[in-house]
């Protein structure tokens, strides 16, 4: 049985801040939902259920906050579902309300997904002592710092290409009316004068911490026909590893090869960097882009620092990665993921405004969480698929 | 649709488990055990879903341990729902729907006694105005008993006899870690707990886990002689807001039966943590004084937060494999005062009437 077509026909998302102080938790997630409903030309009376994503509960400090929220979201009434797969959650929580159409279940959902972190603080919410477990307190730049590391000492990457990703990243933003950091003037050198937090990761090579939400509006073949600019699901994929096995390669994860390997295939894509026209991938520091280049197969093992250093993924590359601005521009983290996949959709619709890549038809979004153990992808296009 | 049974369920509840929070040693054996239901290995799975809730374990991200139990590799496509069992089921109900997979192993676990369960479920409820004032779960129930006594809907002897039929039929549960039965007239005779509950009236605070396993078509007929089928699945949500909502009617309840469809259904495991909760359910979900309700003893004698719900699904589920009954029914609910509410459907034979 083959899945039902589905498209994204309507895409919201809030102006993201450190502090959205004007809003209430609904109403950040409204912000979004009203800009996706509209934007879909619907009211929230016509959606069949609505589908919640978001990380940890203890960042806002409501325990599944989806409850108190639901009469707020229009779900009184309908469905609801609540997604959390640690940072992959926005692309997770997308793909289930894909799921919701493509199984034939239901036609118009509606899915939201976000993080107010000014309202709790997510470094306590990361540092909990629990019983039978060493504290880390390292935060996620500490975890991570020693992946990159392995991985420069691995492919003999020049020490200044995650400057480059960053200083690419924040000027994609300043065309991003919606990004948080609309930092002027960021420059290579710029970041490299930056200060060292994690070594080797600097400052400029972090991404901040943001309130903000994203919404999303999916649709049936038959509703989807009516959008003047539908984005088509094209393939989907999820994949999960433990978090202990000797032999897992944290650089260079096999869940994140899986998954590539199997939402190509989904996808009919056979060379990716020649197919995909914009790539909306989960950065959150700098590194992470020529690391994720080599792992979904845009470039072979150990080039992928050559594929960012070469200036592909910039905005007129060949290959345009994060053109929103990416992860490392505004981070709600529970919206994170789905901001990859609707500016994915946006860009294959033609709506990304001055970050559009020139005639983009089929795009990546990309979303990972945990100790780079779960992973969300989807491919969007800009005809049906035909597979 | 496609025709979907459950034919695995295993279960572990207890008074207090004695183990870690991320309860990954309560998940292996259970994960062991349908595989010798089904006659399975790890690779035969095609999708897995879990439910849980990070409040519970006092730490952020406290699921992905959980993904431990399932073993390394090959990496699994999984995901996670911060509720009920019940819930990650229909997640992996819809992934088979959609035709992406044949097979679906669900699971939830929680350690309640980590904490003041009751405290910690006052952090469900909207944080700016109500959380501050900390109403715990068992006032807000006895608001909502006292609202249905006031309204006449039910009376304190009606809800003895549910904790009486409940705490008799758990003696044949195991599982069951509050049991035996008395007389109405005793159960009324002991006191107060939270004015109009007596303890009697809620259920134990019980640690525990469950795991449910779901399959299309010959592969589930492959499993078991009577797979379970779901007929009907189907879920919703009311306002949580206490003070605009008639506590004494459950609208998502009553929705949630009426597109699974309650014709037929001989059993019913209802998931209603409070006695005068499974009054309202009755009322809601149609089910006649002919109904078998919670033959296992029900969430009066158990409630294992995050497993309870699905544990219903597969007490109904195992009524179908024994042959005890043609049509079942499973009940999960979340939110105070049944706010939000599923419905499951199941039967000795598939149809396609499925969905909603």
């Amino acid at each position: 049985m083959a899945k039902q077509p589905a498209a994204v026909i309507g895409i919201g998302q809030t102006h993201h801040r450190a502090k959205r102080e004007d809003v209430s938790m609904a109403g950040l997630c409204r912000e979004a939902m009203d800009r996706a409903l509209e934007d879909a030309g619907m009211t929230l009376d016509e959606i069949d259920a609505i589908v919640v994503g978001k990380a940890p509960d203890l960042f806002e400090g409501v325990m599944m906050p989806e409850l108190f929220l639901a009469e707020a979201l229009g779900a009184a009434g309908k469905p609801l579902l609540r997604v959390h797969t640690a940072g992959s959650v926005g692309g997770s929580t997308a793909i289930v309300a894909a799921s919701l159409v493509q199984s034939g279940v239901h036609k118009k959902v509606l899915t939201v997904a976000y993080e107010k972190q000014s309202e709790s603080n997510a470094m306590w919410a990361l540092s909990v002592p629990v019983p039978f477990n060493m504290p880390v307190h390292a935060g996620a730049g500490g975890y991570f710092a020693p992946h990159v590391r392995s991985y420069i000492r691995r492919s003999g990457a020049p020490t200044h290409v995650g400057a480059i990703v960053a200083a690419k990243d924040r000027n994609n933003a300043l065309k991003n009316p919606y990004a948080h950091l609309h930092n002027e003037g960021t420059t290579v050198e710029s970041v490299m004068a930056s200060q060292m937090l994690w070594d080797p990761i600097r400052y400029d090579e972090t991404c901040p911490s943001s309130d903000g939400a994203c919404a999303l509006v999916i649709a049936a073949e038959d509703v989807a026909a009516a959008s003047p600019n539908p984005a088509w699901i094209h393939g989907t994929i999820m994949r999960s590893e433990a978090t202990s096995g000797a032999e897992r390669d944290q650089v260079n994860p096999q869940a994140s090869r899986d998954a590539a390997a199997a939402l190509w295939k989904q996808a009919g894509i056979t060379s990716p960097i020649d197919e995909i026209d914009a790539a909306e991938i989960y950065v959150p520091f700098s590194w992470f882009e020529p690391m994720w280049l080599e792992s979904l197969g845009f470039a072979e093992e150990g080039a992928g620092w050559k594929l960012t250093e070469s200036g592909a993924t910039a905005l007129d590359g060949r290959m345009p990665v994060n053109c929103s601005g990416g992860v490392l521009s505004s981070n709600p983290i529970g919206a994170s993921g789905m901001l990859r996949f609707g500016e994915a959709a946006l860009q294959v619709r033609g709506l990304a405004g001055e970050h559009q890549v020139d005639g983009a038809r089929k795009a990546l979004g990309h979303a990972y969480g945990g100790g780079s153990q779960f992973f969300a992808m989807w491919v969007v296009g800009s005809e049906k698929p035909t597979n | 649709m496609r025709d979907v049974a459950v034919v695995g369920f295993a279960q572990r509840q207890m008074k207090e488990f004695d183990g870690s929070p991320t309860c990954v040693e309560l998940l292996v054996p259970l994960f062991k055990e349908c595989y010798e239901q089904t006659g399975w290995t790890r690779k035969d799975i095609g999708f897995w879903c879990s439910g849980s809730s990070d409040y519970l374990a006092g730490r952020s991200f406290s699921f992905v341990q959980a993904v431990d139990a399932i073993g390394v590799t090959p990496p699994v496509n999984e995901s996670h729902v911060e509720m009920d069992l019940a819930w990650a089921m229909y997640e992996a109900w819809i992934k088979i729907q959609t035709g992406e997979v044949d097979t679906a192993l669900v699971y939830a676990f929680r350690k309640s006694s980590a904490g003041v369960l009751r405290r910690t479920l006052a952090l469900q409820l909207e944080p700016y105005m109500m959380t501050p004032l900390w109403p715990d779960t068992v006032s807000l129930a006895g608001l909502q008993a006292r609202a249905g006594l006031d309204a006449g809907a039910w009376d304190e002897a009606a809800m003895a006899e549910v904790v009486n039929r409940s705490l008799t039929d758990a003696e044949k549960n195991e599982y069951a870690i509050r049991k035996g039965g008395s007389s109405v007239e005793e159960l009324l005779a002991r006191p107060m707990y939270a004015d109009p509950l007596r303890k009697h009236d809620c259920a134990p605070v019980t640690d525990g886990a469950a795991a449910i396993v779901l399959a299309a078509g010959d592969r589930a007929r492959d499993v078991r002689e009577r797979p379970a089928w779901i007929t009907g699945l189907s879920h919703y949500i009311d306002p949580m807001s206490m003070g605009t909502r008639d506590l004494t009617r459950s609208p998502s309840a009553a929705a949630a039966a009426k597109a699974a469809g309650t014709d037929g259904v001989e059993v019913a495991e209802l998931h209603a943590p409070f006695s005068h909760q499974e009054l309202i359910l009755r009322r809601e979900l149609g089910l006649g004084a002919d109904v078998a309700i919670n033959p296992s003893g029900g969430a009066l004698a158990s409630n294992p937060m995050f497993s309870s719900g699905g544990i219903r699904v597969g007490e109904a589920a195992r009524k179908i494999w024994s042959g005890d009954a043609a049509t079942t029914l499973g009940h999960a609910t979340s939110g105070p005062a049944l706010q939000q509410n599923l419905v499951c459907v199941l039967a000795d034979a598939p149809n396609s009437k499925v969905g909603a």
